[in-house]
C-alpha cells in the first residue's frame, strides 16, 4: 500500500522514512521480565499500517506493557521491536551491529507514536489548548499559531471547542480523555496507542469517549492498537484481535472469528467471563 | 528592683534600627534567592544518572545541614577576608538554606505523578521542555508553602550577620542600647518590627497556599 486512500492531505508534518510495505510494528522474541517474573515471554507479533488492532486477554497478561514497551516507558528485557522497520530499542553500532539506542534516536523513534493513557495524564498546570500545543511547538516545530489552528480543529473534533481555555481540573473525566485523545493527536502519529482509555471513566462518559475513538478509526489511516476492556467497542472498531495469556498470543484474528468462534478453550473462557 | 520603661528610648533608636532593618531584609531577599535558586539545581543534580555527580552533592549538602549557620558564616568570614561581610552572610544564608531547600524541591519533585512524566515521553517532548513546562512548575507550586516557610525562618536568622560585622537592626539595637543603656527597649522595638514583618507574609503565604489549592 504505496498510497493510502485515507491518507490525510496534511502528512507532511510527519515522518516519512518509515518503509511503505511491511509490518508497521514488529515484535520479534520479545521478552520483558521484573526481576523473575516473566511478563511477556518470547512474543512474537507483528501489525500491518492502518490495523485497528485490539489486544484482550486476563489482567495480568501483559497488554499493557506491550503498550508501554512501544513507548519507551519501559525497556524490553530481550528481543528486538521494529517500528517501521527500525529498531525501537535499538540503533546502528559499528560494523552492522546493534547498540542500544540513545535518547535522541528514541526521540525520533517516539515521534511517530502517541499514546493515550487510563489516568488522561493531562498537564494540569496548562489550560486546554497548552496542552494540546505544547508538543507539536517544541517538539515537531510549528509556530504557534499554526499549532492553535490544528488545536482548534482537533477540539471542534474531540467537541470541546468552547473548552479551549479550560484548566484539566475543570473538566469531567471524560472531557480529560477527550483532550487527551486530541493532544495525542495534535502530533500526526502514525501510531496510536490506547491503554484501556475507558477505565477510569464514570459509565456514563464511556460511550462519548468510544464514539470519538469509533470515528477515529472509520476517517484516519492511524494504525491503532488498544488494549481494552470493552468488548464491544473491540468488536466494533478493530480489524484483528489478539488474545493474551502468559505473556503470550495465544489466539489472534479478525473479531467476528474471536467473538464468534474462538478456537482456544482459553479465549471462550476468558471470553464467557466477561461477556 | 525597678525599671523604668523608657519609652522615649525607644522613640530615638526607631529611625536606627529602621536602616538596620533595610539591611536585614536586603539579606533575606537575597538569602532566599540564591537559596531556592541554588537549592534546585542541588535538588537536580541529585536526580543525576551517575553518582559521580549525586555523592558529592550528597556530601556537601549533609555538611552545610550538620554544621551550625553561626560557624559557617564566620568560617567563611575568615577565609574570604577581602569580600563584603553583607556578600558573605548573603552567600552563606543562600546556600546554607539552600541544602534545606534542596531536599525540599526533592520531595516536591518527588510528588509529581509519574504519568506526567509518562506524557512527556510519549509527546517525545525534550528533557528540557519537560523539567520546563511540566515537572518544575508543579513540583514548585507543591513546595511553595515550605519554600515561604524557610523565607520566614532565614529572616529569623539574619541577627547571625552580626557577628561577621554586618550591622542588621539587631546589631543596631544593641549598639544603641549598650550606648544609652536601654537594651530592653531597643531589644523589644527589635522584636516587635520582626513580628510586624513576618506575621503579614506568613499571613500572605497561607493566602497563597490557598489560592493553590492546597
Amino acid at each position: 500500500m504505496a498510497t493510502d486512500p485515507l491518507q490525510k492531505p496534511d502528512t507532511e508534518h510527519r515522518a516519512q522514512d518509515t518503509v511503505a510495505a511491511g509490518h508497521l510494528i514488529e515484535f520479534d522474541q520479545v521478552v520483558k521480565r521484573y526481576g523473575d517474573h516473566v511478563v511477556l515471554d518470547h512474543l512474537d507479533f507483528t501489525v500491518e499500517r492502518g490495523r485497528h488492532v485490539t489486544l484482550i486477554g486476563p489482567s495480568g497478561s501483559g497488554k499493557t506493557t506491550i503498550l508501554r514497551l512501544l513507548m519507551t516507558l519501559e525497556r524490553i528485557s530481550e528481543g528486538l521491536i521494529l517500528v517501521g522497520g527500525r529498531p525501537l530499542s535499538h540503533m546502528a553500532g559499528p560494523n552492522g551491529s546493534l547498540k542500544p539506542a540513545d535518547e535522541k534516536y528514541q526521540r525520533e523513534v517516539r515521534k511517530k507514536i502517541g499514546m493515550v493513557f487510563q489516568q488522561f495524564n493531562l498537564f494540569p498546570n496548562m489550560n486546554v489548548l497548552q496542552n494540546i500545543t505544547e508538543a507539536p511547538v517544541s517538539v515537531l516545530g510549528l509556530d504557534r499559531a499554526e499549532a492553535e489552528e490544528r488545536a482548534g480543529e482537533l477540539l471542534d473534533m474531540v467537541g470541546l471547542r468552547e473548552k479551549i481555555t479550560a484548566h484539566p481540573t475543570q473538566l469531567s473525566g471524560g472531557q480529560q480523555q477527550r483532550v487527551a485523545i486530541a493532544r495525542a493527536l495534535a502530533m500526526r502519529p502514525e501510531i496510536l496507542l490506547l491503554d484501556e482509555v475507558t477505565s477510569a471513566l464514570d459509565p456514563e462518559l464511556v460511550a462519548g469517549v468510544l464514539d470519538l475513538l469509533r470515528e477515529i478509526a472509520h476517517t484516519t489511516d492511524i494504525t491503532m492498537l488498544c488494549v481494552t476492556h470493552e468488548m464491544g467497542f473491540a468488536r466494533d472498531i478493530s480489524d484483528q484481535v489478539l488474545m493474551f495469556d502468559g505473556g503470550r498470543v495465544i489466539e489472534s484474528g479478525p473479531p467476528e472469528r474471536i467473538f464468534g468462534d474462538p478456537e482456544q478453550e482459553r479465549t471462550r473462557e476468558f471470553l464467557s467471563a466477561v461477556l | 528592683m525597678n525599671y523604668t520603661w523608657d519609652w522615649g528610648a525607644m522613640r530615638q533608636a526607631l529611625p536606627l534600627l529602621l536602616t538596620g532593618f533595610e539591611t536585614t531584609l536586603l539579606a533575606t531577599v537575597l538569602g532566599i534567592l540564591v537559596a531556592a535558586v541554588l537549592g534546585l539545581v542541588v535538588a537536580m543534580l541529585g536526580r543525576a544518572p551517575t553518582r559521580l555527580v549525586t555523592i558529592p552533592v550528597r556530601a556537601v549538602t549533609e555538611f552545610v545541614r550538620s554544621t551550625p549557620l553561626l560557624v559557617q558564616l564566620v568560617g567563611a568570614y575568615a577565609v574570604f577576608n577581602t569580600v563584603r561581610p553583607l556578600t558573605i552572610g548573603i552567600a552563606v544564608l543562600g546556600i546554607h538554606y539552600a541544602s534545606y531547600l534542596s531536599e525540599v524541591y526533592r520531595a516536591g519533585i518527588d510528588a509529581v505523578p509519574r504519568g506526567q512524566w509518562e506524557a512527556c515521553r510519549a509527546l517525545s517532548l525534550s528533557p528540557r521542555r519537560t523539567w520546563q513546562a511540566v515537572i518544575l512548575p508543579q513540583a514548585v507550586r507543591n513546595v511553595l508553602p515550605a519554600l515561604g516557610n524557610y523565607g520566614i525562618s532565614m529572616f529569623k536568622e539574619t541577627p547571625f550577620l552580626a557577628v561577621i560585622t554586618v550591622t542588621e537592626m539587631v546589631a543596631q539595637a544593641r549598639e544603641y542600647g549598650a550606648n544609652h543603656f536601654v537594651y530592653a527597649e531597643t531589644f523589644t522595638l527589635a522584636g516587635l518590627i520582626f513580628l510586624v514583618a513576618s506575621y503579614p507574609t506568613s499571613l500572605l503565604m497561607r493566602k497563597l497556599e490557598k489560592r493553590l489549592g492546597h
